[in-house]
């Protein structure tokens, strides 16, 4: 009994600990380590329902296992039926009161943290963004700053005391996505032809992950989300180098002719060339990125050789049509690409 | 178990219940309320939202005569089904007859706005927003108007036959609860199409 | 206990041959015998959703898994949702409600039996219709394959654009078709009930269970009929070139939603209220003890009925309907948890001061108490909307309708079989392999749903066919599977069960668990007309009062 019961202990502070337990890159999307003032809301409110719903649990788990243990029929019985009880109504009322003041105590501090999340309003030195949702990639502008890149979105730290929150337009152009960072905030949907807006304030730099929360086709399960929190000087100078345009040699690579010839720049922009498409991927400044596919994969020469020959390797049914190149023409592209800093 | 002490009991005690035949068609009108309601919110909330086309002030026209026709056929039927009750089968035939055609008349009021509004206005379900909701809720009325004109046809045909007679009266009064029901929905279909969307 | 009641011995019809005996049964308009095709249907779809969920499981076991594809992925959970709700559960519980209503009212059959087998040859064909989508190969432009869309279909994704071909078709049809026959059960059980009961049975003095399956039977009315609505706009848009769903005209993606949760919320309320009825006919009857609060438990289940229909866009906190929206929601769905509540305490002052037994249809209602309490629960958290916001759309969500409609539902199911075999078949079944299916099956079940919650705590999403290493989800996800094979032995000892048993199991009798209501008092099976002579009833517990003439329950009440 005594080992049972330190067993037991151990094995609920494990667990505790194991949620709690934030910085460690084993469980970077775990809904308890928030690192942003929506998922700190969140996580405050989280705590209070689960010790009313535990507490709740255990009162009535124990009622009900003290029940079946106490007056189950013992082996010497006596045959008679038990004393026939059909109901009273002081212990109804009891317990209808008590679970409706329980429901409205849960209520108002629930309706307190929508407005916290909901109400509230951009701030001039917010960080402005529209995320639009594809079948699965992810694009990122930044209207104000004059950027435009895909799936791996960047955003400044913010200072509790200062804050310099991120708001995110939530768009789509194609079916329902979510964007789900779950250390920064709770999801919220892209539907077509209904923006949606979120904020995050992340307050420690790093990568944050997540995916998408919405089942939007076949590689829904493949849809990342990659959040980089930056220091300011590090996100200045991100934005600089994404707003260049790419330097255009005097005489076009033969990678680049490939590009511009076949059907590439019908889906995908280049900024500076004849490639304007807006179906896929901006890639003007693709090496900038740790990973291609929407994080699928990481973003080597070899992946991205295998993903122009063969996306269905990698993402099969995404809509990046293989290309059908032959491998000197394959070797040019991709080295064209790497040229895309 | 002692069957016949059960039994007995059934002589002391009165029971009254109702009819099936009425609940279940109350059943029925409830789930196709809760149907033509989903449709309705459906047009209401398109209402202004088309983003092309023909727009309902300037294409519809307002169906005065054939609502009449409409809203009346429930007075015949009313009479026609307590004319029965009463044992008139010959006067249940005349009025049930007159309700038949009152209803292909709105019928008929239907196709011919239907038509022009598709082949002089260009306005089809697949045209806008508001041709979608148009056709698809005045169609599905139409629908249960065209399915409460077919049951109906089939009690006149019982009748001619001579297979119709008094004590048919109640089986009367729940079909024509069916055909109360189609009216009502006009009315709402009415307003919301031709009073408030337009 | 001897029985007066008279019954056609049916040896005779064992004679005639297999065809007459065929025929009769596809064209039966008994209760009883219908009742019994719902439930054979219903066993062989959950053998076929049960498939399903293993190579769900399978897939997942670890990261990166190559066991199917992500296109058959996600036709698995498609169907395997759509399987279970509509062709599972809904059947299996009209079956029970079909069999048992009339005889728990002392009535001769339902109030339409004609309309009965219609209903019931309307769902089957429905299924049948939404499996015959797999008949089309892949490749074949256009035929079809099974559909890919989730259970709950959102729009745009079921357009034309992104569903081609006709495997969203054949899920809309097949809907369709058998939600007509869910409508016509639910008509027939109203009028049944409201017209059929037998001289002295009151509405306040008819068995909970039928109470539960009329208030059932209301929703199914008010909640399938905006789901036949929607689907009809769905063909509408589809073949129509209609504009319900179609956000490039500007109609509304989230219009879909709300129609089709009107619809999903009260059905999970169809669900649940037959199994509350299982249970609250079990648990007094082996707590020997009667129903602890009647009126309340009537009281409830008609404000768990009305409340339903206004909480459903708890389905949608993240989609963005505002923050007032938002919180409207919050309160209505909290309310409705505190009649559920409600119930849980007089299933559990029933028991209190009884003398349980702890034969198998028991220790299955018992295991629903505890499980129905901590899925309650969950659903407490995932109402509030913020908690929502991070929980909604994950493997928590999952675990929590799971632990609702296998840890609740199922298990009271099972003791309805259990409890019920003995009537439906004349036979009793094997107390042994009872609890044997029992326990495996409750250690399969936590396995699977208890660990199922912390991945969708640590950030898992659902209807994703793999997932990233390094999330801190692989080793739940193995848990999760193993669970699966535990629940597939117990099945199988169950079906075995219940085969072995119809055949070689020893006569029940009448009344095996000294039970109370009208069912008990004909044999086992009843005659086709039910009872010799229709019953006068002058309390809840008929069978009670003729047992103790000199205690009746109509004294009390």
């Amino acid at each position: 009994m005594q080992s049972q019961g330190s067993q037991i202990l151990v094995l609920v502070c494990c667990s505790a600990t194991a949620f709690a337990d934030a910085a460690s890159p084993f469980r970077p999307t775990n809904i308890f380590a928030p690192a942003s003032t929506p998922a700190k809301s969140i996580f405050g409110l989280s705590l209070f329902v689960l010790a009313v719903v535990g507490a709740i649990f255990i009162v009535v788990f124990t009622l009900l296992l003290y029940s079946v243990v106490k007056f189950r029929k013992r082996r010497n019985d006596d045959g008679r039926e038990p004393p026939q009880v059909y109901g009273s109504n002081q212990v109804e009322l009891a317990w209808t009161v008590i679970p409706v003041l329980i429901v409205v105590a849960l209520f108002m501090a629930t309706a307190r943290v929508i407005a916290t999340v909901q109400k509230v309003s951009m701030p001039g030195n917010a960080i402005a963004v529209t995320a639009i949702g594809h079948q699965f990639w992810w694009e990122y502008r930044y209207p104000a700053l004059g950027v435009v890149t895909a799936n791996e979105l960047h955003v400044p730290v913010s200072d509790p005391g200062h804050p310099t929150p991120t708001f995110i337009k939530l768009l789509s152009a194609d079916t329902d996505h979510s964007f789900w960072v779950p250390r920064l905030a709770g999801k919220t949907d892209l539907i077509p032809n209904h923006p949606n807006s979120m904020w995050i304030d992340p307050q420690e730099t790093g990568l944050y992950l997540g995916q998408c929360a919405q089942y939007c086709g076949t590689q829904h399960a493949k849809m990342l989300l990659r959040i980089y929190v930056q220091s300011r000087d590090d996100f200045d100078r991100w934005i600089q180098a994404q707003r260049q345009p790419v330097s255009v040699s005097a005489t076009a690579s033969q990678g680049q002719r490939i590009f511009e010839t076949t059907a590439c720049i019908n889906c995908h922009t280049v900024a500076g060339t004849a490639a304007n498409g807006r179906f896929g991927p901006d890639l003007t400044h693709l090496m900038s990125r740790d990973t291609i596919a929407a994080g699928a994969a990481s973003n080597t020469a070899e992946n991205l050789r295998l993903w122009i020959l063969n996306p269905n390797a990698i993402k099969p049914g995404s809509l990046m049509p293989a290309m059908e190149l032959n491998d000197q023409e394959l070797d040019a592209l991709t080295a064209y690409l790497e040229t895309l800093r | 178990m002692n069957a016949t002490s059960i039994a007995a009991a059934e002589q002391r005690i009165e029971w009254d219940r109702p009819a099936r035949g009425r609940v279940a068609m109350f059943g029925l009108i409830a789930a196709e309320a809760a149907i033509f309601t989903i449709f309705v919110v459906a047009y209401l909330f398109y209402v202004g939202k088309s983003l092309t086309g023909p727009l309902p002030k300037d294409v519809l026209s307002v169906p005065i005569f054939y609502t009449i026709c409409l809203l009346s056929n429930s007075l015949t039927i009313h009479l026609a089904a307590k004319s029965l009750r009463q044992g008139s089968v010959r006067r249940f035939g005349i009025l049930w007859l007159a309700t038949i055609a009152l209803g292909a008349a709105f019928l008929y009021g239907t196709a011919t706005e239907w038509h022009r509004l598709i082949y002089q206005e260009g306005l089809t379900i697949s045209t806008n927003l508001f041709g979608t909701t148009y056709y698809s809720l005045v169609g599905l009325h139409g629908f249960h108007v065209i399915a409460g004109l077919v049951a109906l046809s089939m009690v006149m045909v019982f009748t001619f036959l001579g297979n119709v007679r008094p004590e048919h009266a109640e089986r009367v009064d729940v079909l024509s609860l069916y055909w109360h029901f189609v009216d009502t929905v006009w009315i709402v279909v009415f307003t919301v199409v031709y009073v408030i969307g337009r | 206990m001897s029985t007066d009641a008279i019954a056609i011995p049916r040896r005779e019809l064992a004679s005639s041959p297999i065809v007459t005996r065929l025929h009769e049964w596809v064209t039966t308009v008994d209760h009883k015998r219908l009742g019994i095709l719902y439930i054979i249907y219903a066993l062989v779809f959950l053998l076929i959703g049960g498939i399903e969920a293993t190579v769900i499981r399978i897939q997942l076991i670890r990261p990166h898994n190559d066991f199917v594809s992500p296109q058959v992925f996600n036709r698995m959970f498609t169907m395997h949702g759509t399987t279970m709700i509509f062709f599972v559960v809904m059947p299996v519980l009209f079956g029970f409600a079909n069999y048992l209503i009339p005889l728990m009212i002392g009535a001769r059959d339902m109030a339409f039996p004609r309309l009965n087998a219609f209903s019931f040859w309307m769902t089957a064909f429905g299924g049948l219709l939404l499996y015959f989508s797999l008949v089309g190969a892949n490749g074949l432009y256009g035929a079809g394959n099974a559909p890919d869309v989730g259970w709950f279909a959102y729009a745009p994704l079921t357009s034309r654009t992104f569903s081609v071909g006709h495997s969203t078709d054949f899920w809309t049809l097949a809907l369709l078709v058998s939600g007509f026959g869910s409508i016509g059960t639910a008509i027939n059980i109203i009028a049944t009930i409201l017209c059929m009961r037998c001289p002295g049975m009151t509405l306040a003095k008819m068995p909970l269970f039928a109470w539960l399956n009329l208030v059932m039977a209301g929703l199914v009315i008010l909640a399938v009929s905006p789901l036949t609505a929607a689907q009809i706009m769905l063909l509408v848009d589809r073949y129509l070139g209609g504009h319900f769903f179609d956000t490039q005209a500007g109609g509304s993606a989230v219009m879909w939603m709300h129609f089709f949760w009107i619809f999903g919320h009260p059905e999970v309320y169809v669900l649940i209220l037959p199994a509350f009825a299982f249970a609250s006919e079990i648990i007094p009857v082996f707590s020997r003890k009667p129903i602890f609060g009647y009126s309340v438990m009537v009281g409830a289940t008609v404000a768990i009925g009305f409340i339903s229909m206004s909480v459903w866009a708890h389905h949608m906190f993240t989609v963005g309907m505002g923050a007032n929206v938002n919180t409207f929601f919050v309160i209505s769905t909290m309310a409705i948890a505190v009649p559920t509540g409600i119930k849980i305490f007089n299933w559990l002052a029933t028991m209190w001061g009884g003398k349980i037994e702890f034969k198998t249809p028991m220790l299955f209602c018992i295991a629903f108490l505890f499980q129905f309490l901590a899925a309650g629960l969950t659903g407490v958290m995932l109402s509030v909307a913020p908690f929502n916001w991070q929980l909604g759309n994950s493997y928590f969500v999952i675990a929590h309708f799971h632990y609702v409609i296998v840890g609740g539902i199922l298990f009271a199911l099972f003791g309805a079989f259990y409890y019920w075999f003995p009537k439906m078949s004349g036979k009793m079944y094997s107390e042994t392999l009872g609890k044997l299916h029992f326990w495996l099956f409750l250690i399969g079940f936590h396995l699977t749903f208890d660990f199922m919650h912390i991945p969708g705590l640590l950030g898992m999403p659902r209807r994703i066919y793999t997932y990233e290493p390094g999330r801190g989800w692989d080793t739940w996800n193995l848990i999760v599977t193993i669970g699966v094979f535990f629940q597939a032995a117990g099945i199988l000892v169950f079906l075995g069960n219940l085969l072995w048993s119809n055949f070689r199991g020893e006569a029940a009798g009448s009344d095996p668990w000294d039970a109370w209501t009208l069912e008990w008092s004909t044999t086992s099976p009843p005659p086709e007309y039910n009872f010799s002579t229709i019953p006068a009833v002058e309390s809840r517990r008929p069978l009670w009062d003729l047992k103790h003439p000199d205690d009746p329950d109509s004294k009390y009440e």
